[in-house]
């Protein structure tokens, strides 16, 4: 009985460890997932959310010498301004929808840590206008090094 | 106009009739004896295979065609895709992913036939059968929810293009390797049921599955690898693992199936174990199920989950039938499953099999746990949050590190009860050589707490193993052999144990490669003009110049950057963005020196177009080539452990 009693007790050490960890865990790293009009409506500085919105157009500005990346994500209904240390992820552009993880900072602004662009789905043929514009990217980039 | 899809579609539903009516007529032929009707279900796996087979060849054809009538491959493929890619294009998506996974399990059916037609009457028309109505599930799930064969209307003149980040080699083998492992443990699951149905629920499923397990798991842990040296060479982050509910779905069974392959030792030895034995492999078998589910379904956001719809509530279906029938099973056979023997005592070989056991269904359930944290907060308090890497950071830890511990412990303690004198001569050593080695690394200047005791378990480890192994080679010495001779014999001999040892020193070295990668890796992001030069740890990278170029599906800026240490130049990195037409943003194309102690990893993030300036992000990434090495390590271990047990009795 008493060796039933030595597994059963370190069953219960180990269990409750491990709901401790779990606890710790998620009491650490819980992201809230938001949208611009909840995070404006009651935005909590310093608190970790996952903002997720539309990239507004004509809001993307890209400083190359401070490497910082400033853009307006918006639901139609709010928008809110964030910025970034470090370049855009693949698939990150105007129009489309993106993913930011980070802050909301005391000067209005959010700042993230993390970018993740979605990816989209449905079926694209080739565009003819975005080849040419490739083509001229080329051009340019031949002619720049030549 | 072909009628490849019109052939392709008879066949998927030739298939899955056939499918249907084996299994059930091995159940019957099983139920009443009848050899005919089992004959007639073994015809049937052949022609599930023969159609399935042809399946998988039209659909490859419809991709080398163009055959762009075809919506998968429209989807999947366009007129610039290189010829291999044309071929791996045809698992890029569910559809073919699910034909691929099909395919592997009807060969998995044959070989199962093959070996066990005469061998184990008893079992085997009930493991013909379960297994039959697994590939009738995904023969059901190619004729309704996801056809690869469905027709396109309007026939575009061009495809769409496979997804760039699949324009790897590492698409050629992860999925395969992985499906291989996922269906893999369906012989298991279905000696599983034939033990519990038959009623001989003993100990007999177990020794003849038992290799089965082991090659299971090696494909899986193989997935797993390549997987994540995809993930670091193509993704550009310089990470190899993301905590991503696609890996996890992949990581779960391999944890469970890690559990399995060391409890069945307790079974075999000691006769306990039985019931955790059949639910390990039946929660193995239905997290492979529930991998696909969750990342099928579009219920969780993935970086990798491809698409929604009904493919989701397929899977759940079935699972749900599997996890009731298996469990139901359990339950009527309940008497039958008491293990004959007993734990002796706390300090032992089997307390410390099932402490492994408990750890790795610990990591299973906190990863289970925070990958479907989403769902259970929003059903729970609305409340839409999600936990991230360092939550499974966090939790993992200290349960990786509890079951390194128990790695050296396991396999040299005494069975039944060790002794103090037992416990002296496998262990003093080893712990001091581990405190040593964390003593000399904290003296070097190894600051991470983390990192020391990681480092010391590994050095605690690999004593115990080299311990084992002199004593066990001088042994043989003794007999005669030469070291060289003792030591082959071993690994022949013994190849089961010694296989064992061997996937051990892989974890090992995976286990350095993780916390000296995840402790000393550095990485920055700068602006350089062009002839500029940017600093990281002792490396000078120069920016050069950017030229474009033209490949058969898109177009590419590609950098050069020279990179020199204080010695002299090193290397020229040339990291590009790539322009897919059918991708609105370039795609992003990584260039690194792989080192044995270090990576130098560039990405190139943005650029001037007139070539003058750009920026890139530069990393330093430590250790994570003994990723690789302990992956190779750990895949030939199991490759030795699978082969037959060539020891025989003294």
């Amino acid at each position: 009985m008493s060796r039933r009693g030595k597994f059963i007790g370190g069953g219960l050490v180990i269990l409750a460890a491990l709901g401790y960890l779990v606890y710790a865990g998620v009491s650490q790293s819980v992201v809230y997932f938001v949208t611009p009009s909840e995070l404006q409506a009651a935005p909590v500085p310093g608190k970790a959310y996952r903002l997720g919105g539309m990239v507004k157009a004509g809001s993307v500005k890209w400083d190359a010498k401070r490497v910082a990346l400033d853009f307006v994500l918006s639901d139609g209904q709010a928008s809110v301004a964030v910025r970034h240390k470090g370049t855009a992820p693949d698939l990150f552009a105007e129009g489309r929808g993106a993913v930011v993880e980070g802050t909301w900072s005391r000067d209005g602004y959010f700042t993230a840590s993390l970018i993740m662009a979605k990816h989209s789905e449905e079926y694209k043929a080739p565009h003819d206008a975005s080849q040419t514009g490739y083509k001229e990217l080329l051009k340019t980039l031949r002619g720049g090094t030549q | 106009m072909t009628y490849v899809p019109e052939i392709g579609y008879a066949a998927t539903v030739a298939a899955l009739v056939l499918a249907a009516y084996g299994s059930a007529a091995s159940a019957v032929g099983a139920a009443t004896g009848r050899p005919a009707l089992r004959r007639s279900s073994e015809r049937a796996a052949v022609g599930v295979f023969a159609l399935v087979t042809c399946c998988m060849l039209l659909l490859i054809y419809a991709f080398l065609t163009f055959d762009f009538s075809v919506r998968y491959v429209a989807t999947n493929t366009n007129r610039g895709t290189p010829f291999y890619y044309r071929i791996t294009a045809v698992w890029g998506a569910l559809e073919g992913s699910i034909i691929l996974w099909t395919w592997m399990l009807s060969i998995y059916t044959l070989v199962a036939v093959a070996q066990y037609r005469r061998r184990h009457p008893e079992f085997y028309p009930w493991v013909l059968s379960v297994m039959l109505g697994i590939a009738g599930f995904f023969l059901l799930v190619m004729t309704i929810p996801a056809p690869p064969f469905e027709r396109l209307s309007p026939i575009p003149l061009d495809g769409r293009g496979l997804n760039p980040l699949l324009e790897d080699s590492g698409m050629i083998t992860h999925p395969v390797a992985l499906y291989l492992g996922f269906t893999g443990f369906t012989v298991p699951f279905a000696f599983a049921m034939g033990a519990l149905i038959t009623g001989r629920a003993g100990d007999e499923w177990i020794t003849i599955t038992r290799r089965w397990t082991i090659v299971a798991w090696y494909f899986l842990s193989l997935g797993l690898l390549i997987g994540g040296w995809w993930s670091y060479h193509v993704l550009g982050w310089g990470g190899y693992w993301a905590w991503d509910p696609v890996e996890n779905a992949a990581f779960m069974p391999w944890l469970t199936g890690t559990a399995l392959l060391h409890s069945v030792m307790i079974q075999e030895r000691r006769r306990m174990l039985k019931l955790w034995n059949l639910t390990l492999i039946i929660l193995t078998f239905g997290l492979t199920l529930f991998g696909t589910f969750l990342t099928r379904s579009g219920i969780i956001g993935s970086v990798h989950a491809f698409s929604q719809g009904s493919v989701g509530q397929f899977f759940l279906g079935f699972l749900a039938l599997v996890l009731l029938g298996a469990f139901s099973l359990m339950a009527w056979r309940f008497d039958r499953l008491r293990g004959q023997g007993e734990l002796d005592s706390v300090v032992s070989r089997e307390s410390a099999f099932l402490l492994n056991n408990v750890f790795l269904l610990a990591a299973t359930f906190t990863v289970f746990f925070g990958t479907v944290f989403p769902l259970l907060s929003e059903a729970v308090r609305g409340a839409k949050v999600s936990v991230g890497a360092p939550f499974f950071n966090l939790v993992n830890i200290p349960v990786f590190l509890a079951l390194l511990f128990l790695m050296g412990v396991g396999p040299l303690i005494a069975w039944r009860r060790a002794s103090a004198d037992n416990l002296r001569r496998n262990f003093l050593a080893p712990v001091l050589a581990g405190i040593l080695a964390a003593g000399v690394l904290r003296a070097l200047g190894v600051g991470n707490t983390l990192v020391l005791l990681c480092m010391g378990l590994v050095v605690f480890v690999s004593a115990t193993i080299a311990l084992d192994f002199y004593r066990a080679a001088r042994a043989r010495r003794r007999s005669g052999d030469g070291w060289l001779g003792a030591t082959g014999g071993l690994l022949l001999r013994q190849n089961r144990r010694y296989g064992g040892f061997i996937v051990h020193l892989g974890i090992l070295v995976v286990a350095l490669g993780v916390a000296g990668s995840q402790a000393w890796s550095v990485q920055t992001e700068t602006t350089l003009e062009r002839g500029q030069s940017m600093e990281l740890a002792g490396y000078k990278v120069r920016f050069d110049r950017l030229h474009g170029a033209e490949e058969s599906n898109h177009f590419k800026v590609i950098g050069t950057f020279t990179v020199e240490n204080g010695r002299g130049p090193l290397a020229v990195l040339s990291p590009a963005k790539k322009f897919y037409p059918q991708e609105q943003t370039p795609i992003a194309a990584v260039d690194y020196r792989l080192g044995f102690l270090e990576d130098l990893y560039v990405v190139l993030g943005d650029f001037a177009q007139d070539g003058s300036h750009a920026t890139i992000k530069v990393q330093v990434n430590r250790m994570v080539s003994w990723l690789w090495i302990g992956g190779l390590v750990l895949t030939l271990g199991a490759l030795l452990a699978i082969l037959p047990d060539r020891r025989r009795p003294a």
